[in-house]
C-alpha cells in the first residue's frame, strides 16, 4: 500500500508485494491557501456573528495532524434562547410569509454561490473532517449544492407535492448533524427544511464545525433574511439543550442509534416533529454470478469510502460460498494498491480518521473481532506519524454472534460472512436491528429484484452502491431511524402532513 | 342481550380474544364485566395479559411475510371481502353498537354503514397507493432509480376508546391495507363489537395472524405493546392523553413509528390517506443503467 507522501517507499516497507505493481506518486496537494481560517470563530444567530454569551471555546482540529485549526464557541443556554427567538421571528415576520417562488430564488443563490466557492469549500472539509480531497471535491460539495438547487425549485411547488393544497411548514427546526459529510448534512437539513417554509438553528458536529460557519457566512453573503439560518457550535450538550427547547417545532437528527433514542424519549410527549437519520450494519451481497471487477471496486467503495464514517457504509460483505475465497484474494489485491495519507493530496484514497474518540472506538471494536476469532488483515500500510489513522481492515471467519457483524464501527473496517444460498443470504442480511442499506451484486436481474424487495432496508444499491442525490430519497427502517431525506418524500418532515 | 321467550332460551355468546386467527380465553383466565350505557351488564369479556399481548405480536410477525408478500390485488379483494362479511351481519354489528355505546338503532345502523364503507374505501387502495406514495427518481447519473412504499411490520394499536366499530374499523383497515400486521388493544370500556369483527374477520380470507385483538384493560396492555421490542410502530389514538408522554418514551426503545390522532379527527368524516402513510416505509432501489 503506498502513501500520498511516501509512494513506493511505504508500499515496500519490509513486504515484497509480487502481485500489485507498486506505483510511485509525486506528492499532488491541493493549495490550502484558498481558504482563509479565522483564528477563532463567533456563534451565527439573527444573521450575524457573535461571541458566545458565557464565553465558553473550543479548539478543532485537523485529524491529519493533531493540529489545531481554529477557536470555535461553544454554545449555551443564552445562546440557544437567542437562537431560536431569532429563528421564531424570522419564522413569523419575514420567511413563512414569503411567497415560495421569493423563498426559492435565496436558496438557488445559496446553490450558485456553493458551486462558485466549491474549492474553497472542499479544502476546508478536508482540512477540518479529514477525508480525501477528491471525495470533498468531488462528492460531498457537488451534492451539497445539488440539494439546495433541488429544493429550491419545491419551494413554489409545495401545493403539487402531493400533500394537499397549501401544505403548511411546521416552524422553527432544530437541526444536529453529524461530522462524516459535515457540509452535505447541513444541505440535507436546511434545504427541504428552508424552501418547505421553516427557519433553521443547525448545530454542526464538534469536531467538524468549520465549513457550516462558511456556509452561514454564505448566508450572509446571499443576502438571506437575519435569523432564517442560525448556526450553533458546540459539542452533545448543546445539541441536546437545543432539541430540549420548548419553543422548537421540529427536531431533525442525523448521528448514532443511542442518541437518536434519548432524543426520542426527550420529545415524548411533546409536539415536537422529529425525524431521525441513524446507524447502520449494511450487508453488501454477492452472489457467484456477480460481475467481480464491479463487485470488488463496490466493495471497496462500499466500506472504504470516506474511511467508512458513513451510516449507509457496506460494512458486512455477505459473499456466496462458492467465490468467497475468490473474492477475498482479489478484495486484498486492489486494497493492497489504496493510497493513505494526506487528505489534501489528489491521490489518496484514504484520509484521516476524523477524531481520537472515533479511532479509539474502531480499535476496541476491531480489539473484540480478534477477541471473538476473527482473523485481521490489513494490507501493508505505513501510517502517518502523527495525527489519526487506521488502515483498511478485513475480517474473514465472521460470525453472526461476532460484535464486528452486530455493531457499527464506523470505520474502515469490513466483516466478511459467507451463504450459500438466496434465502440464507436474506435472513442474514435482514438479521440486524438496523434498516439503513444493503447492496445485491449479481448477473441475474430477477434475482436483484427478489432479493430488492425482500431486503428491509430504506436504499438498496444493485451493481453499485453508496450513490446518493437529492432527488433520491434516503433513511432508514427500524433501529435506522424514521423520515426521508432527498427528493419528494423528503419535504415531508418539514410539513404539516 | 335479551332475555330468552316463547319458551326457549336463547345462547349466549362468549367473548373472547383473537389471536393468530383462533378465539382463545385470556391465558390469564381473567375476565371482566362490561357494561352499556344505563349501567347494565351485557356480558363479560376476556381481560388479557402480558403472555396473550406477546403470543399476540408472535402470530402478528409470523403472519408478516405472507401478507406483506401478497399481491397487492389480492389483499384488496381480502380487505373487500371483509365489506361483504360483516354486511351480511349488519344487523347483528347494529344491535352490538347501539347497546356499546348507548345509541338509538338508526344511528347505530349508520355507524356500521359507515365502517362497512370504509372496508370498501381502503380495499380500493391497495393497488394503488405504491403508485401515490412512490415513483421513479431522476439521478443525475446513469442510474434507474425508483422508491416503493412497504409496510413496517408488526403495528400495534391502541383502538378509539368511544367509538367502538367505526373507530377501529378507521385505524385498523388502512394499517393492514398495505401488508402490515396487527396487534390491537380493543376499546376498553366498549369491546363488544370489537369481538363480534374478530367472527367476521376470521371468516374473510384474512389470513390467521393479520389481526390479532385484545380485550382488556388499555392501561395494562398500551405499556407492554409500546415497549415491546418485535413491534415496528404503535397508534396511541386510543390511550389517554396523560399516558402519551410514558408511552412514547417506551416507543423509543426500539425506534417505534408513533401515530396518534389528529386533532379534531372524527370517525364520521371521510377519511384520508394520513393513516395509510404513516405505517409504510419507503424503500428506494438503484441500479446502473448501461450496455
Amino acid at each position: 500500500m503506498g502513501s500520498g507522501k511516501s509512494g513506493k517507499k511505504a508500499a515496500g516497507a519490509g513486504v515484497v508485494d509480487t502481485v500489485s505493481p507498486s506505483w510511485e506518486y509525486a506528492p499532488a496537494p491541493e493549495s490550502r491557501d484558498i481558504v482563509t481560517i479565522a483564528p477563532e470563530y463567533g456563534l451565527f444567530i439573527s444573521g450575524e456573528f457573535r461571541p458566545p454569551a458565557a464565553g465558553g471555546t473550543f479548539a478543532t482540529l485537523d485529524p491529519s495532524t493533531g493540529a489545531k485549526l481554529t477557536t470555535v464557541a461553544e454554545a449555551g443556554p443564552a445562546d440557544i434562547d437567542q437562537a431560536v427567538a431569532a429563528a421564531r421571528t424570522a419564522y413569523e415576520n419575514v420567511w413563512g410569509p414569503m411567497p415560495g417562488s421569493e423563498r426559492a430564488k435565496y436558496l438557488y443563490r445559496i446553490a450558485r454561490v456553493l458551486q462558485e466557492r466549491s474549492r474553497e469549500f472542499a479544502v476546508l472539509e478536508s482540512l477540518d473532517n479529514g477525508k480525501p480531497i477528491k471525495e470533498s471535491r468531488d462528492v460531498d460539495i457537488p451534492l451539497a449544492a445539488a440539494h439546495f438547487f433541488y429544493y429550491a425549485g419545491w419551494a413554489d411547488k409545495l401545493d403539487y407535492a402531493g400533500f394537499g393544497p397549501a401544505p403548511r411548514p411546521i416552524g422553527v427546526a432544530a437541526q444536529v448533524i453529524p461530522w462524516n459529510f459535515p457540509l452535505l448534512m447541513a444541505a440535507w437539513k436546511l434545504a427541504p427544511a428552508l424552501a418547505a417554509g421553516n427557519t433553521c438553528v443547525l448545530k454542526p458536529a464538534e469536531t467538524t464545525p468549520l465549513t457550516a460557519l462558511l456556509l452561514a457566512a454564505v448566508c450572509q453573503q446571499v443576502g438571506l433574511p437575519p435569523g432564517v439560518v442560525n448556526v450553533l457550535t458546540g459539542a452533545g450538550e448543546t445539541g441536546a439543550a437545543l432539541v430540549t427547547h420548548p419553543d422548537v417545532d421540529k427536531i431533525a437528527f442525523t448521528g448514532s442509534t443511542e442518541v437518536g433514542k434519548q432524543i426520542a424519549v426527550s420529545a415524548a410527549g411533546t409536539p415536537k416533529k422529529l425525524t431521525l437519520e441513524l446507524g447502520g450494519k449494511a450487508a453488501n451481497i454477492v452472489f457467484d454470478d456477480a460481475p467481480v471487477e464491479q463487485a470488488i471496486e463496490g466493495i471497496v467503495n462500499g466500506i472504504f469510502f470516506n474511511q467508512g464514517h458513513v451510516c449507509c457504509a457496506g460494512s458486512r460483505l455477505l459473499v456466496q460460498e462458492s467465490v468467497a475465497d475468490a473474492v477475498v484474494d482479489r478484495l486484498k489485491r486492489r486494497l493492497a494498491t489504496l493510497r493513505l495519507g494526506d487528505p489534501l493530496d489528489k491521490n489518496t484514497d484514504i484520509g484521516a480518521i476524523n477524531s481520537r474518540q472515533q479511532l479509539d472506538k474502531i480499535t476496541e471494536l476491531t480489539a473484540a473481532g480478534d477477541a471473538e476469532g476473527a482473523e485481521r488483515w490489513s494490507p501493508p500500510c505505513r501510517l502517518p506519524e502523527k495525527g489519526f489513522w487506521f488502515p483498511p481492515t478485513v475480517f474473514t471467519g465472521v460470525s453472526q454472534s461476532h460484535r464486528i457483524a452486530r455493531e457499527e464501527i464506523f470505520g474502515p473496517v469490513l466483516s466478511v460472512l459467507t451463504f450459500r444460498t438466496p434465502e440464507e443470504a436474506v435472513a442474514k442480511a435482514n438479521n440486524t436491528p438496523y434498516g439503513l442499506s444493503a447492496g445485491i451484486w449479481t448477473d441475474k436481474g430477477s434475482r436483484i429484484l427478489w432479493m430488492a424487495q425482500r431486503m428491509r432496508a430504506g436504499v438498496v444499491w444493485a451493481n453499485t452502491y453508496n450513490r446518493f442525490d437529492p432527488a433520491s430519497p434516503f433513511g432508514g427502517y427500524q433501529e435506522s431511524g424514521y423520515g426521508r431525506e432527498g427528493g419528494r418524500h423528503g419535504l415531508a418532515a418539514y410539513l404539516h402532513v | 342481550m335479551s332475555e330468552a321467550t316463547s319458551g326457549r332460551l336463547d345462547v349466549r355468546k362468549t367473548y373472547k380474544l383473537f389471536i393468530g386467527g383462533a378465539f382463545p380465553r385470556s391465558e390469564s383466565g381473567r375476565s371482566y364485566p362490561v357494561h352499556g350505557k344505563n349501567g347494565d351488564l351485557l356480558a363479560y369479556a376476556a381481560k388479557a395479559s402480558r403472555k396473550d399481548l406477546r403470543d399476540s405480536v408472535k402470530a402478528a410477525r409470523g403472519a408478516f411475510g405472507g401478507w406483506s408478500g401478497a399481491t397487492a390485488y389480492n389483499r384488496g379483494q381480502v380487505l373487500y371481502r371483509v365489506a361483504e362479511m360483516m354486511e351480511g351481519r349488519a344487523a347483528q354489528f347494529a344491535a352490538e353498537v347501539a347497546e356499546a355505546e348507548g345509541l338509538r338503532p338508526a344511528r347505530a345502523s349508520a355507524l356500521v354503514s359507515a365502517a362497512i364503507d370504509r372496508w370498501v374505501w381502503y380495499a380500493g387502495w391497495s393497488d394503488k397507493v405504491a403508485q401515490v406514495a412512490g415513483g421513479a427518481n431522476p439521478v443525475a447519473g446513469p442510474y434507474f432509480n425508483f422508491s416503493v412504499p412497504e409496510p413496517t411490520g408488526v403495528v400495534a394499536t391502541v383502538a378509539p376508546q368511544d367509538s367502538s366499530l367505526l373507530g377501529l374499523v378507521s385505524v385498523l383497515a388502512p394499517v393492514i391495507l398495505t401488508g402490515n400486521t396487527a396487534v390491537v388493544i380493543a376499546s376498553e370500556l366498549r369491546p363488544l363489537p370489537s369481538v363480534v369483527l374478530a367472527e367476521v374477520l376470521a371468516t374473510s380470507d384474512i389470513p390467521a395472524g393479520v389481526v390479532n385483538i385484545l380485550t382488556g384493560s388499555t392501561a395494562e396492555l398500551a405499556p407492554i405493546a409500546a415497549g415491546h421490542m418485535d413491534v415496528n410502530a404503535v397508534d396511541l389514538t386510543g390511550a389517554p392523553a396523560a399516558d402519551r408522554a410514558a408511552l412514547e418514551r417506551a416507543a423509543a426503545g426500539n425506534l417505534k413509528r408513533v401515530l396518534a390522532n389528529h386533532d379534531g379527527e372524527q370517525w364520521t368524516d371521510p377519511p384520508t390517506t394520513r393513516r395509510l402513510m404513516a405505517t409504510l416505509e419507503i424503500k428506494t432501489v438503484w441500479h446502473p443503467a448501461g450496455i
